[in-house]
């Protein structure tokens, strides 16, 4: 595999020079693969959107470098715009940039304006439509006549219509119902499994992460504390909790269980692996107590 | 960002300035601000530079948050003193056909870039040191005798600080949608001027949107709280003059006299 992103001593400092000078990133250095599904996690303010705003060069860092495909993307300031076409973002409660008249042209704005037009636009339309599960019919209304899961998934295709190397989402799921969440979340895997790019998901549910992630970055007070294989980093339970973040709730009952002495192993994160793991125990002696 | 613009911005400070009623502040600005333009000679300009400078520095506000200010208008300040350079009478020291410098006209450009600054710095200095919210109550309290006239104060008074509390908001939300537009491949940084305001649209039309949910959003919220207007509303924070507002209306009533006074006695070089 290769690198697609590399963060070297990557730092942000907010307001320079007045009385609200504030550290938001503090020396993070990482690399991301191709292809991975990375999750993001960390408290409010723990500098997790700037780290992330600062992938396509949406905020210039204070000191650092941000290399895509080994490039750095600040080399030639003039072309950030390209940077932005290759590592596509979407911000938390995206649905509040939509504007155009239709859906569809909603969706057209990103890889119409990367130069794409014709059949070629459509496709893109299209396609991102039906990843992100928007009926055909929708297409063609305004997108303030829609609800709010359906906004949500408009802006979200209006992203990946640009075909990203790497996509980021903020926040994705903010908001919506526990359905819709479980709904959006399977069809971003889906897109990840199909078109085989990097995703970045920046969440607070640990479920959300624990079930989709493959290495998860945790942030707290500005410091990258974690970088790792997400059943690595959920096997940390009681240090994840000292920064005030939770592990999954079945990740917690394994660990508490471990704690009192039964033999299960580390970093459970879904609930079947569990049943899997507890009725293994039953069939050797027979009983749980 | 649209955040950097620095006038009008409340900045959090512990000086004398920042601790005057606000309706003190209000009535000597607007005091000065007319002394301003009422300066006809050098001595009466240097008066008032010297009080400029006196309140500036009386403020805490670090002389840089000045400098942004100025930043805004440094232009309107050359292309004025520019013309007004060419528009002076009496003899010309230069001529270039139609184009003629008097010392008439340089003595204008000085007198209008000064004036300018000096009203930028002193407004700076009210805005710099007096919450959104003081202010409003100020203006309330200095048009209460237009209520008795039926004119709505309180409504007029609400209104100004609702919009004052959401300018910070709509930069901030105006922030976050160009981030999400550039995101996309928005480009307002290039093409001529018609491309440049196109490229507004996929902006403006998510602010409005969101501007009016507010709007709706907030009604509700007030209603919910059964707010219902001026009438038999008391505060929580009452202001009151003191000593040292006083003190400096009465430095503001010298420095009136003083110009006046120079106007009478010295020649005018305007």
């Amino acid at each position: 595999m290769s690198k697609v992103l590399e963060l070297k001593n990557l730092s942000y400092v907010y307001g320079t020079g007045t009385p609200f000078e504030k550290t938001a990133v503090n020396n993070v250095s990482l690399s991301i693969e191709k292809g991975e599904f990375i999750g993001i996690m960390g408290h409010t303010g723990s500098g997790k959107s700037t780290l992330v705003q600062m992938l396509n060069g949406l905020m210039k860092p204070t000191s650092g470098q941000v290399l895509l495909d080994g490039e750095d993307i600040w080399a030639n300031p003039k072309d950030i715009r390209k940077i932005r076409f290759k590592v596509g973002m979407v911000f938390q409660y995206p649905e509040y940039q939509l504007f155009e008249e239709t859906v569809a042209k909603d969706i057209a704005f990103g890889p119409t304006n990367m130069g794409k037009s014709g059949a070629e636009l459509e496709k893109a339309v299209n396609d991102a439509a039906r990843f992100t599960g928007l009926k055909d019919e929708l297409l063609e209304k305004s997108p303030f006549d829609l609800s709010g899961g359906e906004k949500r998934r408009a802006a979200i295709a209006g992203v990946i219509a640009m075909n990203p190397e790497v996509l980021v989402l903020d926040e994705p799921t903010a908001g919506l119902d526990p359905m819709g969440r479980d709904v959006l979340l399977s069809q971003i895997v889906q897109y990840h499994k199909e078109r085989k790019n990097t995703v970045i998901l920046v969440s607070h549910s640990m479920e959300d992460i624990a079930r989709v992630a493959d290495k998860i970055i945790v942030m707290n007070k500005s410091n990258l504390v974690m970088f790792d294989k997400t059943k690595e980093v959920f096997s940390k339970g009681r240090e994840l909790e000292e920064i005030g973040l939770r592990v999954p709730q079945i990740t917690k009952i394994m660990l508490d269980l471990r704690e009192k002495g039964f033999n299960v192993p580390e970093g459970i994160l879904t609930v079947d692996e569990a049943m899997d793991c507890i009725s293994s125990l039953l069939d050797k002696e027979g009983k749980i107590w | 960002m649209v955040r950097d613009v620095a006038f009008g911005q409340y900045f959090p400070a512990n000086s004398v300035i920042h601790k005057c009623d606000p309706r003190a502040k209000l009535i000597m600005l607007v005091g000065f601000l007319v002394i301003i333009f009422c300066t006809f000679n050098y001595a009466s300009l240097a008066l008032v530079v010297l009080f400029t400078a006196l309140f500036v520095a009386a403020s805490k506000v670090p002389a840089k948050f000045y400098f942004k200010s100025m930043k805004v208008i440094i232009f309107i300040i050359i292309v004025t003193s520019i013309l007004n350079v060419f528009y002076g009478s009496g003899d010309p020291l230069v001529q270039w056909g139609i184009f003629k410098i008097t010392l008439n006209g340089i003595n204008r450009a000085i007198f209008v870039s000064v004036r300018i600054i000096c009203l930028i710095l002193a407004s700076s200095c009210l805005t710099f040191t007096t919450s959104p919210t003081e202010l409003t109550d100020a203006i309330e309290r200095l048009m209460k005798p237009l209520a008795k006239l039926h004119f709505p104060v309180h409504e007029i008074a609400m209104m100004m600080s609702l919009a004052l509390r959401f300018v910070p908001t709509l930069l901030e939300e105006t922030d976050k949608i160009t981030q999400a537009q550039k995101a996309r491949g928005a480009d307002m940084e290039s093409g001529n001027i018609i491309q440049r305001v196109k490229a507004f649209i996929p902006i403006l039309i998510p602010l409005f949107v969101s501007a009016f949910r507010r709007a709706y959003e907030l009604a509700t919220a007030m209603e919910c709280r059964c707010y219902r207007g001026g009438t038999g509303r008391t505060r929580m924070k009452t202001i009151h003059m003191a000593k040292r507002d006083y003190v400096s209306f009465v430095m503001v009533a010298l420095l009136i006299g003083g110009v006046i006074l120079c106007n009478i006695f010295l020649p005018a070089a305007v």
